[in-house]
């Protein structure tokens, strides 16, 4: 929504530049004057939050890289090696580490925000798919790096997810068999898949970077949501992005910065998982093969489906539900601040991602002991499971026919109504 | 709603809590004890430590190697000769001597031989730059010497298990816990209730003056439990106290920029309304 | 908003440029760890120097070992070797000067700023001064260059028997380490 480019270059070199390669006046229009909506909270900024996680996991990776040894036999110790012998080896490792758990952190809570407000609602459908694209690629780039240290849960990790392929073959004889053996490389997750899962582990981030920079494009076309979900009405509802909001992402960033900084620092093993400190033995399965904690959630929906090719597409499904969001949503208002309806439900799904999440991280026979009986987690994560598509096939469609929205206020620029 | 899910969420977590009669099949949680390293500000006890690896030198030793640990970084500050310092706990002269009481296989001699006239392996003293040397050649060896059992290296056991220090300072003083009624111990195993399953491969490792302090402390088995422990976390997390060290400067700096953006952020949005 | 003309920064302004400072100040504090991770790590540091055994080296035979990844040449030279080495003018040399890491740098390269305190023990680092190859020791069986020391065979320098560069390209005499004797047979090298 921004208009013509107001940018002038300031000096001789400024203007040779400017008509041969603009980057000072694309800086200038993307991250300078863009307008943006004067009334976007804290919420907000996970944006940048996520930017400044990507410039951070790339930073440290590409140092690691440095260090250590993608080869089955060394790749534990290099690691090692890192830890103990290289210079601060310890802190880029650790940074590295904690860095993926809150770049989940911030993703899942980026990705809350764009429901809640609905931010994924016409005409923003496409910056929504990107997003879950690049979702899907995080995902992947998780699963190949946490391979990399060659531990335990490494192995049996990968092991495990790997095999899901060969559940294709009660639909394609022999098909899913052959996937898996081509992502191996061999017969078993092995030091073929080790040397290319780390290629990929190296790769991805880029292609990260790159969707990213579309989904800035798509987002700058409409121009940002803000809480009311209503559209801005003209400069009155703006300010330019500089100083406003470089300043107020600064603050943002800084905060979470220093909160994955004290985990780096005092507690940088508190997210993972002590088995992946044993070297990966291929005889010897750990007694809980669990994944980090960012994929527990689908984790447990695989595992509440007895069959094991229905779970794998249960969780399948439930990725490839997001794709669709902006089309089951059909109420016509886009935030849910003015949804008394769906803020119910919406916050029933919050805390439904955590129930599965927590079942995802037990054991295959655990259960809750009330008075009298046993609930196995199992059926926890059913009924979990139920609600999360139920949130997404169900409610959304229905909600916006059934539901009525309380009125919204005419612009951004009037006084705040009722508190959320 | 709101309140309905919180309703929800503190029955399951009082359920949860719920405790029936104690199920034997399940380790006991570890003991609490506390530890110069343990909390933000956290350190090692220099003393503690070096009773720690008398312990582990002449009682775990025997069966458990310590391959990622080096003699080099048992170094500690530099010393009034001057030189790099490190993470550890002795001089550079008292590391080179324990290394050199170490025999390690020496390089092929100039026949390009790695065996003497007898078929032993030749060996060297070990010096800095060597690892700590296992003490079987290989698993099948460690097996074939302790009933078929692993002994696992000690290296990151610390943090190779879940509940750290607590939980190996637990095995190591419950070994050997006196059986409860109805419990069978399995034959040629040990009971410690601490140790899932309760059966554990390895003998009581310790007890009152398994070793002789060079310092004078009384060796009572929590002692020695205590400095092993103590070593051990040092042996897994050697970085510990640059850590802890580097963090503080960290989240100062980080509150002081936090504060500075933060009102920078009220300056600048001061004129927007 | 701050008046365009006023030429001091206001109050608002310090905060701004304190905050500012203060963050440039931190990502430089922050990069120091990503530039020194490329030191050499505490594992390379422990092989920094290391101890040889000289006991078994017979007079007239060189021994190599390997010192900081570098090939390092013991010799322990022959009475006429020792000779020929201090019979040599050291103005006539190309590099006049010691090479020696035990000595000033302005040391002149005679012999005995060369060998050791007992001459018979010549210690050099076997690695080329013109292109870093490793050169040839001369034995009286496989004679390498004229002047009984080392040939270079990649380019054809050659060093006497103090190791001193006589003819071809290398610009310097090999250089020596920084040593000492532990006791008459044991050297301790960097």
């Amino acid at each position: 929504m921004s208009g013509p480019s107001t940018y002038v270059p300031k000096s001789g070199f400024g203007r040779w530049m400017d008509s041969r390669l603009p980057l000072m006046r694309f800086a200038h229009d993307t991250i300078i004057t863009y307008p943006t909506p004067k009334n976007l909270n804290f919420w907000y900024a996970f944006g940048a939050i996520l930017t400044f996680m990507l410039g951070i996991q790339i930073l440290t990776g590409i140092v690691l890289a440095m260090h250590y040894v993608a080869n089955a036999g060394l790749a534990f110790d290099s690691v090692e090696g890192i830890m103990r012998n290289i210079n601060y080896g310890w802190l880029i490792r650790y940074m590295h580490a904690n860095g993926a758990t809150f770049f989940f952190i911030a993703v899942y809570i980026h990705m809350f925000r764009g429901l809640y407000y609905g931010s994924y609602k016409s005409p923003r459908e496409v910056i929504w798919i990107l997003g879950v694209i690049l979702y899907l690629l995080m995902v992947a780039t998780a699963f190949f790096g946490y391979v990399l240290p060659w531990g335990q849960m490494s192995f049996w990790g990968a092991t495990v997810i790997t095999n899901f392929f060969s559940a294709l073959d009660q639909i394609v004889p022999h098909l899913g068999s052959a996937i898996a053996t081509w992502l191996w490389g061999g017969f078993a997750v092995g030091d073929a898949t080790l040397n290319r899962f780390f290629s990929l582990h190296y790769l991805l981030p880029f292609v990260i970077a790159g969707v990213v920079g579309l989904h800035i494009w798509a987002l700058h076309v409409p121009g940002n949501n803000n809480p009311l979900g209503i559209d801005t009405k003209g400069p009155q509802d703006m300010l330019p992005f500089h100083p406003y909001y470089t300043v107020k992402d600064s603050f943002y960033v800084a905060l979470f910065a220093l909160i994955y900084l004290a985990f780096v620092f005092y507690a940088p093993d508190f997210f993972g998982n002590p088995d992946n400190y044993t070297p990966a033995n291929p005889v010897v399965t750990p007694p809980d093969i669990v994944p980090e904690w960012y994929l527990l959630p689908f984790y447990a929906m695989l595992r509440s489906v007895p069959q094991k090719l229905i779970g794998v597409l249960v969780m399948a499904g439930s990725l490839l539900t997001l794709v669709f969001v902006p089309w089951l949503d059909t109420s016509k208002v886009r935030s849910t601040r003015f949804r008394p309806m769906m803020k119910q439900f919406f916050w029933l799904f919050v805390f439904d991602c955590l129930i599965l999440g927590y079942c995802g991280s037990q054991g295959a026979d655990a259960a809750l002991h009330m008075q009298g009986f046993e609930l196995p987690l199992v059926w926890v994560a059913r009924v979990a499971t139920l609600y999360y598509f139920g949130f997404f096939w169900v409610v959304m469609p229905l909600l916006g026919i059934i539901e009525k929205p309380k009125p919204l206020p005419a612009n951004i620029s009037q006084p705040v109504l009722a508190a959320e | 709603m709101k309140a309905l899910t919180l309703a929800f969420a503190a029955l399951i977590a009082t359920s949860v809590a719920a405790s029936a009669a104690e199920d034997l099949s399940e380790p006991l949680p570890p003991k609490d004890v506390h530890w110069s390293f343990e909390g933000p500000f956290g350190t090692y006890d220099r003393a503690a430590l070096q009773r720690g690896f008398q312990v582990y030198k002449e009682v775990c030793s025997a069966c458990h190697s310590l391959n990622r640990v080096a003699f080099h970084d048992l170094i500690g500050p530099p010393g009034p000769g001057g030189g790099e310092g490190g993470d550890g706990f002795f001089t550079e002269p008292q590391a080179k001597a324990i290394a050199a009481g170490y025999k390690v296989p020496a390089d092929p001699d100039e026949k390009g031989d790695t065996t003497d006239d007898k078929g032993q392996p030749l060996m060297r003293p070990a010096i800095l730059a060597d690892h700590f040397p296992a003490p079987f050649a290989n698993e099948n060896a460690a097996r074939a010497n302790n009933g078929g059992a692993l002994p696992p290296d000690l290296s990151l056991i610390v943090k190779a298990r879940e509940g750290g220090p607590q939980y190996v300072y637990s095995i190591v003083t419950g070994d050997g816990s006196p059986v409860p009624h109805g419990f069978k111990v399995i034959d040629g195993k040990y009971y410690d209730p601490y140790f899932p399953g309760r059966n554990i491969s390895m003998p009581p490792p310790l007890r009152n003056d398994s070793v002789t302090y060079s310092d004078g402390t009384k060796a009572t088995l929590d002692q020695e439990a205590h400095d092993v422990v103590t070593f051990l976390t040092w042996a897994s997390e050697p970085k510990l106290e640059e850590r802890h060290r580097l963090g503080f400067g960290v989240m100062l700096f980080m509150l002081l920029l936090s504060g500075l953006l933060f009102l920078s952020y009220r300056k600048v949005w001061h004129d927007a309304h | 908003m701050a008046e365009t003309t006023a030429p001091e920064p206001t109050r608002r302004d310090f905060l701004y440029i304190a905050t500012g400072g203060v963050a440039a100040v931190g990502a430089a504090l922050a990069a120091w760890p990503f530039i020194d991770q490329m030191n050499p790590s505490s594992a390379v540091l422990a092989l920094a120097s290391i101890e040889a055994d000289l006991s078994a080296i017979q007079v007239g035979q060189q021994v190599v070992f390997n010192w900081r990844g570098h090939p390092l040449f013991v010799r322990r030279r022959t009475p006429q070797e020792i000779a020929e080495a201090k019979a040599v003018d050291v103005a006539s040399l190309p590099d006049p000067l010691a090479r020696n890491a035990n000595l000033p740098d302005n040391a002149p390269a005679t012999d005995a700023d060369r060998a050791a305190k007992d001459p018979q023990w010549l210690i050099v680092v076997g690695v080329c001064t013109h292109l870093g190859c490793t050169p040839t020791v001369s034995t009286p069986q496989v004679p390498q260059g004229e002047y009984g020391g080392w040939l270079c065979h990649c380019h054809g320098s050659q060093y006497d028997t103090a190791g001193r560069i006589r003819k071809g390209p290398a610009p310097q005499n090999l250089a020596v380490p920084p040593y000492t004797f532990q006791s008459p047979t044991k050297i301790k090298v960097g």
